[in-house]
């Protein structure tokens, strides 16, 4: 009886980018992958989808890709949901993949479902740890807008996850290489039943679910027109711009900064609260942060209970003096 | 035009979460329901629809009895006709959806609202399951919706910005916050919901493809270090989070 080689299971990681360029959250997926992998003995197929982006492929071997497809079409410039699924699918079902990374970002978010169903394959979403010690994989990810957290496991053959940007660490790219392989997906118009027009950029402004710091700002903040001074830290901090509930529903800022519950859930490294008391929405949207500084004057404000550092005063005394130590120390 | 727009009923914001005797999932006693949020955007989004091109509204929701009770408030909003699709075991996801994308089906639904996620295990799933399921286009995380001669223009929400999509009827959306103000059901609404009929059905079944094998709370933060009282503190809170977080 002769032994063949065994082919090694295939782990695809799609790989994000946006005018030609990589989302951080790419690195993170693809290194995910290595790591489960590794676990696993499998190996990692990258995928990328878009136009003109061949060039960018061989970046992924550096984050443990050992070979990347490129899916490249002038329709696939901007995203389609129809469309993107099906590639991904199709790239999935060709190449065996067992198990199936994405990120969930608005399009990883967006595709997913519907690869799942291409693929008879469970979905779990907002990933925020993997662990495939024994030969399943067992997922955690929050519920209840992080207020709980549950491990789940996908009874399916093939079985896809998509992972919370910012939240697996995509380290370094070493030297390691992959060989790329472009291949065409056949689509017809019929499969760009949805299909996006145009993107409009908020210009030159960071989104706090992507943003590694955030400073946002609350009621205490007494008006819109003092946003100028969080803005004023963000600024000097290179940060995302976030908001409460309270002062996106006044209308002071717009809904896109709103962190918590029926807002956004983030993780960034520092995240600052300015004059936010901390309500249990809030809290569940931000807890997650690595480090969380609270700024507030009420000394009993529920924000304190999650903050590792805390200056209990006037926000519109401290918030300009940290803005001014900040710029001092990186020189700005 | 039959409008079909897709319920859920879900502990409110405020919940504190416990985790029940199973381990796998919340204690629900002392927990206020109500109808999911973004779901709420999804409503509104059916009743203007219903507006500008006349027809009727059907919402239905999946779950056991107390289901009924959201379904009462988006007939007080104005919906036409409700439908409980009877179940009360744990469903996944691609459970629930397969059973609504079936009576989607039955209804013969045009356009179907939705959500664009549970404030409860915050799947953001079920929209897109249903739209694949039918084989119709999706828009996820909606925030701006024209409808002209079947054809429809959609703003979502993406990172950093917003996208214009183009699809055509039928299709799935998905509400975000901001799509529209939902309105306060009138007092003559809520009289009227009471004699609207809510028709209960079974809920078709599907296998379970994912699993919850334990919930638990988030480990807890610590509270950490107060810096100071006033400005002074600035220069000293900057050393920490350079020299001890090693943040900035």
């Amino acid at each position: 009886m002769s032994v063949l080689p065994k082919n090694k299971m295939k782990i695809l990681a799609f790989a994000e980018q946006r005018n030609g360029q990589f989302k951080k959250v790419a690195f993170e997926v693809v290194k995910a992958a290595k790591t489960i992998a590794d676990q696993m003995n499998a190996e990692v197929v990258a995928l990328v989808v878009g136009n003109n982006i061949a060039s960018i492929a061989g970046q992924l071997g550096g984050y443990g890709a050992s070979k990347v497809i490129v899916v490249e079409d002038s329709k696939l410039e901007l995203y389609s949901t129809t469309a993107y699924s099906k590639v991904i699918a199709e790239i999935a079902a060709t190449e065996s993949a067992e198990v199936i990374l994405l990120p969930a970002s608005a399009m990883g978010k967006d595709v997913g479902p519907r690869i799942s169903v291409k693929l008879n394959a469970g979905l779990a979403v907002d990933c925020t740890a993997l662990n495939a010690n024994g030969g399943t994989i067992t997922a955690t990810r929050p519920v209840y807008a992080g207020k709980g957290m549950v491990d789940v496991t996908i009874k399916t053959q093939t079985k896809i996850f998509s992972l919370r940007p910012n939240v697996f660490t995509a380290g370094n790219s070493s030297a390691a290489t992959a060989a790329v392989e472009t291949k065409k997906v056949e689509l017809s118009d019929t499969d760009f039943s949805a299909v996006v027009k145009e993107v409009k950029q908020s210009s030159g402004k960071k989104d706090v679910a992507e943003a590694d710091i955030i400073v946002s700002g609350g009621r205490g903040l007494k008006g819109p027109e003092h946003f100028k001074m969080i803005e004023d830290l963000a600024g000097s901090l290179n940060a995302a711009v976030g908001a409460s509930r309270a002062v996106v529903d006044a209308g002071w800022r717009p809904h896109d900064e709103q962190v918590g519950q029926t807002g956004k859930t983030v993780s960034p490294s520092l995240y600052v609260a300015v004059a936010i008391s901390g309500a249990v929405q809030h809290l569940a949207g931000m807890s997650s942060s690595k480090y969380i500084v609270a700024i507030n004057k009420d000394k009993d404000a529920p924000i304190f209970t999650v903050a590792d550092y805390g200056i209990v005063g006037d926000a519109f005394e401290v918030v300009p003096a940290v803005t001014a130590e900040i710029k001092k120390l990186l020189g700005k | 035009m039959k409008i079909l727009v897709l319920v859920n009923h879900v502990p409110d914001t405020e919940t504190k979460v416990k985790v029940g005797a199973d381990g796998k999932s919340i204690d629900p006693a002392g927990v206020n329901y109500m109808l999911n949020p973004y779901d709420e955007f999804g409503v509104e989004g059916a009743l203007r629809t219903k507006q500008a091109f006349g027809g009727e509204v059907v919402v239905v929701s999946l779950g056991g009895d107390a289901n009924k009770e959201t379904l009462r408030k988006s007939l007080a909003m104005g919906c036409d006709k409700a439908i409980l699709l009877k179940d009360d075991t744990v469903r996944d996801s691609f459970a629930v959806a397969k059973s609504l994308a079936d009576y989607a089906n039955e209804y013969g639904a045009e356009i179907i609202f939705c959500g664009k996620q549970s404030i409860d295990h915050d799947n953001s799933q079920v929209g897109g399951l249903v739209a694949e399921l039918l084989g119709w286009p999706s828009i996820s995380v909606v925030v701006k919706l024209e409808i002209k001669d079947g054809n429809i223009v959609a703003e979502r929400e993406i990172e950093g910005g917003h996208e214009i999509v183009h699809a055509k009827l039928p299709a799935v959306i998905m509400a975000q916050k901001g799509l529209n103000e939902p309105r306060y059901p009138s007092l003559k609404g809520i009289m009227d919901a009471k004699r609207k009929p809510i028709e209960e059905k079974p809920a078709s079944s599907a296998d379970v493809r994912v699993e919850v094998s334990a919930m638990r709370k988030p480990p807890a933060k610590t509270s950490g270090k107060i810096v100071g009282t006033d400005g002074s503190a600035a220069a000293e809170l900057v050393r920490l989070l350079h020299e001890e977080a090693k943040v900035i």
